[in-house]
């Protein structure tokens, strides 16, 4: 499968999910120039993390009006597979590929930690190797990771499946106290009604070696590669 | 014109203008003042810390760059080398804790990636007045912030480093920033100005007048006029920087340039006449094609600007397009400014006049070196007469007070908020002794440490400039990795005083004795005077940042007891040492004592056994005894993993109890060991004449310390955890 990465000015996990791609999952990887207008035949698109345009306005503000995001729209509405991490994600809900917005964190810091995510929903092309309820260790880096959106779209997503990952604790419990950065509904990660649109605010590609604290990230990447490797046939 | 209010504005005396007169064979103008009072400055100089640098061993096989460049640089094998250097942003920092600790970040990062490296990793050392003290809550705050802001942004990991607190800070918090950066070997670039008629490009941020005279501010004492120095504090803009650092990094791995320069402290002028002066070329440049973003600017104010984020690119001529296109890619700008030149002068033009005419030379290498005097301080023999607080017998409750002193307990309120995984290689969370990071695609990684304590440096230089070293390889070797440089930043008070002069000269000696014995080179480094306010200076504060090679990763245990009934040994021997320890301090408020005194030659045979016990995966975990002492250490040995694994000890030591406890001897680690591995690790230790002993075992849900069978610590360790963990949290949530 070929993966894409979208580089921004500002991108600074562009490297770590290539080599996540590359290196660990021995899957073909390029780098995505935003100021182009070519996808390169990509099997699905990675918008990674970072600080696009220095996230000066707000986070991916900016990044959404790049050249290369046009592309990625159609790719998208095209049925596309899309996973938007981070900054990513903060991106895909300014461009509007998926709904709601990001408030800063609820004590109005920058937290790196790991968290742990409860699997909501794993009929999708990015979780279908895991099990629902299922407990994974992943980093969070952010200082926007607070999801919010009106009501009626939180009882949508819900009803949809549209609510992939949730902030819970170590035994899967999902807990106020475990929604480090105060999301709506513990909402880690959020997909599109049509379910090739993912964005999640944990670091999968942190994830990917025993050695850093955690390979759950692993889970994620390859469920996509099970899924493109089925569709694609 | 230039009249002694002028000088002195300048932080010249009139010898020193004299000497300007007579090495340019005129009176300089304005900015060629301005110039040389940049240059001449301590901060650029090193005119009073010369002298006593030339003590420290710079050499040895692995060395590719030693001080006197950007960074200095290790050859740590397959091609590659390590680049790193430790700077202090402390004056800045107090004026705007969050602009000044940011592009403290900022300036560091520059001079690694201006090598030819990629930084890979961030470690800060920071000192500030005790927590109790409303006034440096918001002091720390901002510093934490501006350090992450900066770092995060530019996602360069800030995988460690260390906070103390005493009240000496409380005025001049320290703020030191450590960058290591990883470059291939064949791709090291230097500050050159080579080739005539090459063009000089700047790149980077539009020059403004923030930061005129950082340099020299950084070179006074701070006195009651602290706001009106708030304009020249520095604003940092990482997203700007990770441009350039992207942009460098491109037209350098495609070797486009001949030599390139940062613009930090001095800017412009600091960044032309170096590079000149290390080509031993001229330079001019037209100040007319600089860009600016303030309207008006003068020569002098272009010349001292210290606006962030720009540096100084010399390209082969037929190369120019081919730099600029990349620059336009990152959306920079590479301008043209000026040339290379025969001769060895810089001249700079503006609006068609020559504005300055010197030999590079004399700002760059004639500063005159002073050999300032020296003068042992009143207190020093007095402060040794401790009269030891009377023993209580409470030390269960000593032991928790004391996990909570804020330069003790858990700092996990401040390094989440720093970005601390991002490039995937960080081994162990901050937090560990020392910071370990993988060598993406080998077995090997890096670790790094910055260590310093200023109370014994204060207590007697010497020894603290020694245990300062130690303590640093004593981490490192924790980590399974042996040291292969240093880099150092000297944070001192006034040295026309000649009692700071006098410490200076002591912890240098110290710091020297230790590198040699250990057969590390210093690589460089950075020197703060004047950390001075209202009359007060700090404590002496070395800060040493040892970078250390581990072999193989597979072997390295992580910090911590790993699960019940492993054997714990004690490794060296307890002395009835409790001078200058933080016990005395946080429960007596007593700053007394002799510190702990150190024996280099057995402190290096310990790191040796740590190593080799480790290479052969005799043992579950290591944890050196330093601040605390022995109590606190094993306390923290419960810490790392959850469940929580606690112990139980007896000793047999005839000295005092809380000596026992809380004493700071030096070359004592506490190791785990399966029982399994017990007479492999005895044999080893009488092969080497290595002191260690069984002391007892991991297990249980308490910490129990007995001294002649009769318990003297008994927690659980649950309790001791809370009060570590949450001490420094609840400071800043309960404001």
């Amino acid at each position: 499968m070929k993966f894409g990465i979208v580089v921004f000015p500002g991108s600074n996990c562009d490297h770590d999910t290539y080599f996540a791609l590359k290196d660990d999952l021995q899957q073909d990887t390029v780098f995505l120039w935003h100021k182009d207008h070519d996808l390169q035949n990509v099997d699905c698109v990675v918008l990674p993390g970072g600080f696009s345009y220095g996230d000066y306005l707000r986070s991916g503000a900016i990044a959404r009006f790049s050249p290369l995001m046009k592309e990625v729209v159609e790719f998208a509405d095209k049925g596309g597979i899309v996973l938007g991490i981070c900054n990513g994600f903060q991106v895909l809900l300014e461009i509007g590929l998926l709904p709601g917005a990001m408030l800063r964190n609820k004590d109005l810091k920058f937290l790196c930690q790991h968290v742990y995510l409860s699997l909501s929903n794993t009929n999708t092309p990015f979780s279908n190797l895991g099990h629902t309820g299922q407990v994974l260790k992943i980093p969070i880096a952010h200082f926007d990771g607070n999801y919010f959106a009106p009501p009626d779209v939180i009882q949508e997503a819900k009803q949809n499946g549209q609510i992939v990952f949730r902030y819970c604790d170590v035994t899967g419990q999902i807990t106020e106290e475990a929604n480090v950065n105060g999301s709506m509904e513990n909402i880690a990660g959020l997909m599109n009604k049509k379910g090739n649109v993912l964005g999640m605010m944990p670091h999968p590609e942190r994830a990917s070696e025993i050695l850093l604290g955690s390979d759950d990230g692993k889970i994620i990447f390859q469920s996509i590669v099970k899924w493109l490797t089925q569709h694609n046939t | 014109m230039i009249d002694k209010k002028l000088l002195k504005e300048h932080n010249l005396t009139e010898e020193e203008y004299r000497e300007i007169v007579k090495l340019i064979g005129k009176d300089p103008n304005i900015t060629e003042l301005g110039i040389f009072s940049l240059m001449w400055s301590e901060h650029c100089s090193y005119k009073s810390s010369k002298k006593h640098l030339m003590k420290l061993p710079v050499t040895g096989k692995n060395v590719i760059q030693g001080p006197g460049e950007n960074a200095g640089i290790i050859d740590i094998g397959e091609g590659k080398a390590a680049v790193f250097k430790i700077e202090s942003h402390n004056h800045p920092s107090f004026i705007e804790p969050y602009q000044g600790a940011a592009t403290g970040v900022g300036g560091i990062l520059r001079d690694i990636f201006t090598m030819g490296a990629r930084p890979i990793a961030l470690l800060d050392s920071l000192r500030f007045g005790p927590l109790s003290n409303p006034r440096n809550k918001p002091v720390m705050e901002g510093v934490v912030s501006g350090i992450a802001g900066y770092g995060n942004s530019i996602g360069v990991p800030t995988s460690g480093g260390e906070i103390y607190f005493n009240e000496c800070y409380s005025l001049n918090p320290i703020v030191n920033v450590f960058c290591l950066g990883i470059a291939d070997k064949e791709k090291i670039f230097y500050a050159k100005a080579e080739g005539t008629g090459n063009p000089v490009l700047y790149v980077g941020s539009k020059t403004g007048r923030d930061g005129i005279h950082g340099a020299t501010m950084a070179s006074a004492e701070f006195g009651e006029d602290l706001e009106q120095k708030r304009p020249n504090v520095q604003v940092g803009d990482p997203f700007k920087e990770k441009l350039l650092l992207e942009a460098c990094l491109e037209v350098m791995g495609k070797k486009l340039i001949v030599g390139i320069q940062d613009m930090g402290a001095a800017g412009l002028t600091c960044s032309t006449s170096e590079m000149a002066s290390n080509s031993r070329s001229g330079i001019e440049i037209d100040l007319d094609h600089v860009p600016q973003r303030e309207k008006d600017m003068t020569p002098y104010e272009i010349m001292l600007s210290e606006s962030q984020e720009r540096m100084l690119i010399v390209a082969e001529k037929d190369k120019v397009k081919e730099v600029q296109k990349i620059f336009a890619k990152w959306d920079l700008d590479a301008v043209m400014i000026g040339k290379v030149t025969d001769g060895d002068r810089l001249k700079v033009t503006f609006e068609g006049k020559m504005v300055v005419d010197i030999p590079v030379d004399s700002i760059v290498h004639s500063c005159p070196i002073y050999d300032r005097p020296c003068k042992q301080p009143a207190y020093i023999p007095s402060i040794y007469d401790i009269g030891l607080p009377p023993i209580k017998k409470e030390y269960s409750k000593d032991l928790i007070t004391l996990l909570t002193s804020p330069s003790l307990a858990n700092k996990e309120w401040v390094y989440r908020q720093y970005d601390h995984m991002i490039q995937t290689n960080t081994v162990f969370l901050p937090g560990t002794g020392a910071s370990v990071l993988k060598l993406k695609g080998t077995d090997r990684a890096l670790a790094i440490t910055c260590d310093g304590n200023s109370l014994y440096t204060f207590l007697d230089p010497k020894t603290g400039g020694k245990i300062a070293v130690a303590e640093a390889c004593r981490n490192l070797a924790c980590a399974g990795a042996r040291p292969v440089g240093v880099t150092n930043c000297l944070n001192f008070g006034n040295p026309e005083k000649p009692e700071i002069m006098w410490q200076f000269k002591e912890t240098i000696e110290g710091i020297a004795s230790a590198c040699e014995t250990f057969d590390i080179p210093v690589t460089g480094g950075n020197v703060s005077f004047y950390n001075d306010t209202e009359g007060e200076s700090i404590h002496p504060t070395p800060v040493l940042g040892i970078v250390g090679i581990i072999d193989d990763l597979s072997k390295i245990p992580s910090p911590g007891f790993k699960k019940e009934g492993d054997i714990l040994f004690l490794l060296g021997e307890n002395k009835e040492e409790l001078g200058g320890s933080e016990y005395l301090k946080f429960l007596f408020n007593m700053e007394k004592g002799r510190p702990p005194q150190i024996d280099l030659e057995f402190e290096k045979r310990t790191h040796d056994f740590c190593l080799k016990v480790i290479s052969q995966s005799l043992i579950t975990s290591a944890q050196d005894i330093s601040e605390g002492g022995m109590a606190v250490a094993l306390a923290e040995s419960c810490f790392f993993q959850k469940p929580l694994t606690g112990f139980s000890v007896d000793l047999y030591d005839k000295i005092r109890t809380d000596a026992l406890l809380f004493g700071e001897t030096q070359s004592r680690f506490i190791l785990t060991v399966d029982p399994s591995h017990l007479e492999v690790l005895q044999t080893i230790a009488s092969d080497h004449e290595i002191p260690i002993r069984i002391i007892g075992k991991t297990g249980g849900k308490k910490m129990i310390i007995r001294q002649h069978g009769k318990k003297i610590i008994d927690v659980p360790v649950e309790n001791a955890y809370s009060a570590w963990k949450n001490a420094i949290q609840g400071i800043f949530e309960t404001q």
